[in-house]
Parts: C-alpha cells; sequence; structure tokens
C-alpha cells in the first residue's frame, strides 16, 4: 500500500554526477487507463521508465480468509467478484474443485453448458479487452463497436443465469438453472452477428498503422521470463509458452472438441493482442460444434444439501480469460474449507510489468500495461 | 519422467526428503534449510522444473506450512514442495531469483502469515497498509470489526 512518506522521497534535482534527476509520478489509483485502482509507482529517468512498484490492496477483501467460514456452496459465489470478467470460469474452477474432492459425476449436458457459457464469457471479455485496449491508446470509436457484441453476450446471461456480471450459475454438480427457451436461437443469432462484424474490427484496429506502431516492439517479454514470471493466458502465449490449460490438462468437455491453441513468438503488446482476436475464432468455433450439439438429460448432479470434502488437499485449474486459474482447498473432513488458495493469473502477470516496462519511454507504458488485461479485483483478492 | 526417477533425483540432491504419494503429486517434505539449495537443483538439472505455479502457506496452528507447486513446460510433471516452519520465529529463503513470480507471492505470504524470507529483494507490504498489526490469514488472527463469525 501507499504512504503519505513516498510523495516527498524523491524530487528533480540533478544528480551528484551533473545527470538528470529522478522523477517520481504517481499513475492511480484512480486513472482511467489502469481500469480499477492500481496505483502505480513509477521513478523516471527523463523520459525513460526506470522502476515501477506496484501498490495494491485498495480492493483487498481477504476473500481467502472470507472462505474459511463458508460453506463449500456458498464459497463460489464470492469467487465472482475477484475476476468480475471472467465469474463463469472462476466459478467453474472452484465448483470442479469441490467436485474432485467429492467425486461428484457431472451429466453431459451440464458439461456441454458449461463449456458454452465459459467460451462466451472468453469472447465478452476479449471484446471488453479490445474495446478498452484501443482507448487507451487514443481510438475512442472501437469501444463502441466491442460493447456492441459484448452486450448481446450479456444479454443471453442475464436470460439463462439472471445476472449479467456475476452469474454464480455454475454449482457442486453442474449449472443452476436450465437454458432458457431462448438460448439457442440468441447463441446462433450472435455467431452470425459476431462473423459478419468482426471484420470491422480488423479495419478499425488490427490492420491500424497507428495502433501497429504504438504496439509493435513495446513491451517485449522473453518465453523464458513468461514462464519464470508464472505468466499465462495470452500475456504467455504471446511469448510463445504452451499454456492452455484446454489443451494442457483438458477438463469438462474441451477434450471432444477440436481447437486450437493461438501461440505468437513476437512477445510484445501486438502478439499479446493477436493472441486474444484469434482467440474469439477459437472461442466462435467451439460454441459452433457444440450449439447443436447439448446432450438432453439432467443439468445438475443429485448432490447431498451439505457438502463434505474428505480430508486431503485438492487443486483444480481452469483457463479464464486471463490465464490459469487455480484453486487450492485444503480441507480437514468439515463443511468448510481449512484453507483456501486462489492462484490468479493477473497477480502472476502484473509481477511482469516492471521487467517488460524498464528501459521503455512512459509513453510506452500504456501499451505495455494495457496488454496485459489487469483485473484489479483478480489481483487484490 | 516417471516418479520413481523425480524420487532418485531428488534424494541424490537432498538425501533428508521425506516423499508422500497420497496426493495428486509426488509431495516432498524438505526442511526449510534445504529449500534453496534443491531449488536451484530442481530448476538448473535434469528434471527442469521452471514454472512455480503456485505458491502458499498453510496454518495448522502448531506450525507453518510453506507449500510450493512446481511443474516444467518441457516435461509436463508436477511435485509439490513443503516445507515445516517454525511458527513463533518462521523462516525461509527466498527462492525469488530462482523463479521470479516469486517475489510477489512471497511478499503476499510475508504480509498475511508472518513468514520472514531470507535475502529477499524487497521484502514490504503489498496488499496491506503499512501500519497494519497482525498476520490475517493466521488461524489466531481476530479482528472484531470487520470480521464476521458465523
Amino acid at each position: 500500500m501507499y504512504t503519505q512518506t513516498d510523495i516527498i522521497k524523491d524530487t528533480t534535482q540533478p544528480g551528484p554526477d551533473g545527470t538528470e534527476g529522478e522523477l517520481v509520478i504517481n499513475v492511480g489509483p484512480q486513472h482511467p487507463a489502469t481500469h480499477g485502482v492500481l496505483h502505480l509507482v513509477i521513478t523516471l529517468n527523463g523520459e525513460t521508465i526506470q522502476k515501477i512498484e506496484p501498490h495494491l490492496g485498495y480492493i483487498h477483501r481477504s476473500i481467502e480468509k472470507m472462505c474459511e467460514s463458508l460453506s463449500y456452496r456458498q464459497f463460489i459465489y464470492v469467487t465472482s467478484r475477484m475476476d468480475y470478467l471472467s465469474a463463469h470460469i472462476n466459478n467453474l474452477g472452484c465448483a470442479q474443485c469441490v467436485e474432485k474432492g467429492m467425486q461428484i459425476e457431472v451429466p453431459g449436458r451440464a458439461q456441454v453448458i458449461r463449456v458454452l457459457m465459459s467460451e462466451l464469457t472468453r469472447i465478452a471479455s476479449h471484446e471488453l479487452w479490445i474495446g478498452a485496449m484501443a482507448m487507451d491508446l487514443g481510438a475512442f470509436t472501437p469501444f463502441f463497436y466491442t460493447f456492441r457484441e459484448r452486450e448481446t453476450i450479456n444479454d443471453i446471461m442475464e436470460e439463462t443465469c439472471g445476472a449479467r456480471l456475476t452469474m454464480n450459475y455454475m454449482v457442486p454438480g453442474g449449472v443452476m438453472y436450465d437454458l432458457h427457451p431462448d438460448f439457442h436461437k440468441r447463441v446462433k443469432a450472435f455467431v452470425a452477428q459476431f462473423k459478419h462484424k468482426v471484420t470491422e474490427l480488423d479495419d478499425l484496429v488490427t490492420n491500424n498503422i497507428i495502433f501497429q506502431s504504438r504496439t509493435k516492439g513495446v513491451g517485449i517479454l522473453s518465453r523464458e521470463d513468461a514462464i519464470s514470471y508464472g505468466c499465462t493466458g495470452p500475456v504467455g502465449r504471446g511469448s510463445g509458452v504452451n499454456c492452455d490449460i484446454r489443451k494442457l490438462y483438458p477438463y469438462a468437455v474441451y477434450d471432444t472438441l477440436s481447437f486450437d491453441e493461438v501461440v505468437e513468438t513476437a512477445g510484445d503488446s501486438f502478439a499479446r493482442y493477436m493472441v486474444r482476436v484469434k482467440e474469439m475464432y477459437q472461442s466462435i468455433s467451439i460454441i459452433e460444434q457444440l450449439i447443436d450439439n447439448i446432450p438432453e438429460g439432467e443439468f445438475q448432479a443429485k448432490t447431498k444439501a451439505v457438502l463434505k470434502l474428505p480430508k486431503g488437499e485438492f487443486y483444480t485449474r481452469v483457463e479464464t480469460a486471463r490465464g490459469e486459474f487455480g484453486v487450492y482447498i485444503v480441507s480437514e473432513g468439515a463443511t468448510t474449507p481449512y484453507r483456501i488458495k486462489f492462484r490468479s493469473p493477473g497477480f502472476s502477470n502484473l509481477s511482469a510489468l516492471h521487467h517488460m516496462a524498464k528501459g521503455s519511454k512512459i509513453g510506452d507504458l500504456m501499451a505495455t500495461m494495457g496488454t496485459l488485461d489487469l483485473v484489479i479485483p483478480d489481483i487484490d483478492r | 519422467m516417471s516418479i520413481e526417477e523425480i524420487k532418485e533425483y531428488i534424494l541424490s540432491a537432498e538425501p533428508t526428503a521425506a516423499f508422500d504419494e497420497t496426493g495428486e503429486w509426488l509431495n516432498i517434505l524438505i526442511s526449510p534449510e534445504a529449500w534453496k539449495p534443491l531449488a536451484e537443483k530442481l530448476k538448473q538439472g535434469v528434471l527442469l522444473f521452471d514454472y512455480l505455479f503456485c505458491l502458499t502457506c498453510i496454518d495448522w496452528k502448531t506450525h507453518l506450512a510453506m507449500v510450493y507447486h512446481l511443474s516444467s513446460t518441457t516435461y509436463r510433471h508436477s511435485i509439490v514442495i513443503r516445507a515445516n516452519l517454525d511458527r513463533d520465529r518462521p523462516r525461509i529463503e527466498t527462492v525469488s531469483d530462482t523463479w521470479r513470480t516469486s517475489e510477489f507471492h512471497e511478499r503476499e505470504v510475508f504480509e498475511l502469515f508472518g513468514v520472514e524470507f531470507l535475502h529477499h529483494p524487497d521484502l514490504r507490504k503489498l496488499i496491506l497498509t503499512d501500519d497494519f498489526e497482525g498476520f490475517p490469514l493466521r488461524k489466531d488472527f481476530e479482528d472484531p470489526i470487520n470480521m464476521i463469525k458465523l
């Protein structure tokens, strides 16, 4: 966290050897480009970044401590409030961890619904990111285009789950309700709309020469560093790391689907952008494979009213829109977990920011930080 | 690589290591002093554990337990390293120069559990305010204002 003394620590006085003095500036906690209450203390030499120190904790709720007094059904709802753009996938990771501990068999229909919802969430999250990223770099228009698609997904979610952002739809044993009767029709309409309109995105952003020259060669992260910093998701794959959990450790029905793991090798901001754009096409392909093949049957397995995990430790991981989300439950055989750890992708990705931005100009910082796709509640927890 | 080969290598590097295969992955219990030299060997040696995907601590009331989940991006095998720490004076060597991600994760464990990471480059509070007292994720932490007991 931030203390008052940090403000007066440094001045613009020249150094003893006559070089330019260091300047400390604060970005955030309330800053339009940090998309949340993230506070960066940046040490500059002229325009060159020497050091970036993230100060976290403005929305720390100690979710891990809260979960220790919540039952195995209740704690899942809290996780929607972590990475709110991947709420479905967070819930899925927790539900799978409980299912793994209790060895609950999830019905086929629920598995397919879970994957459909996860992929819709991924598209919505990437759409929001592209709009926000373009806006960070000064292009305001793409924001409206990407939000049009995102709104359609949110409407689909609202119909089936009853909420637009914190859905709480995945429960241990399946999903909470069956699909809305219009779901099939609405998703089909969305897929058609997405395919028709997605070329607009290429014209507006991808092939935009200003966007390209601001992101290419900026914020380079090598493959070794990406692994060492624990970067996953589009950040890791933009640096050439094969880290897609859906491929490496398939869950739900991902092993029966045909889709590609998108990997770029350049490691710069543009590579991370391209990974997200191409991932949306893969998600659309997954949705098309599944939407006509939702099996009939139960949407939730029969489970006991009170869930008790056996004594032991359980770890599951899922691929959220931001990367590898791990749930680590230590159980003592009671109705509440003894200890829960959430391995959030944003926390590890943020730790690489100083390394990526060091030595670059402050004007490039937004192009570097933007492509990390930081969701602050996910980092603070 | 098979579990037997991993065991063999770890035993040659650290003869006092104890194994437990009850969980999903091979669990290795070591003493805190043995962690730093073993960490170097795990990353640089033939096992190539280059990816630390989870670092956390558990308060078992009698002692604290550090838990490191390691994986290899080359061989895709995973292990769990555990080290029990004295609850009154928990300290262990940092591995932030071996796996860079642990710099932030260790700072988080430092403020929430009070574990001191020796030779850490920047061991300060990350999430909590500087004047915060106590270690919130320990089991005996009390906060009568903000914590609601169910």
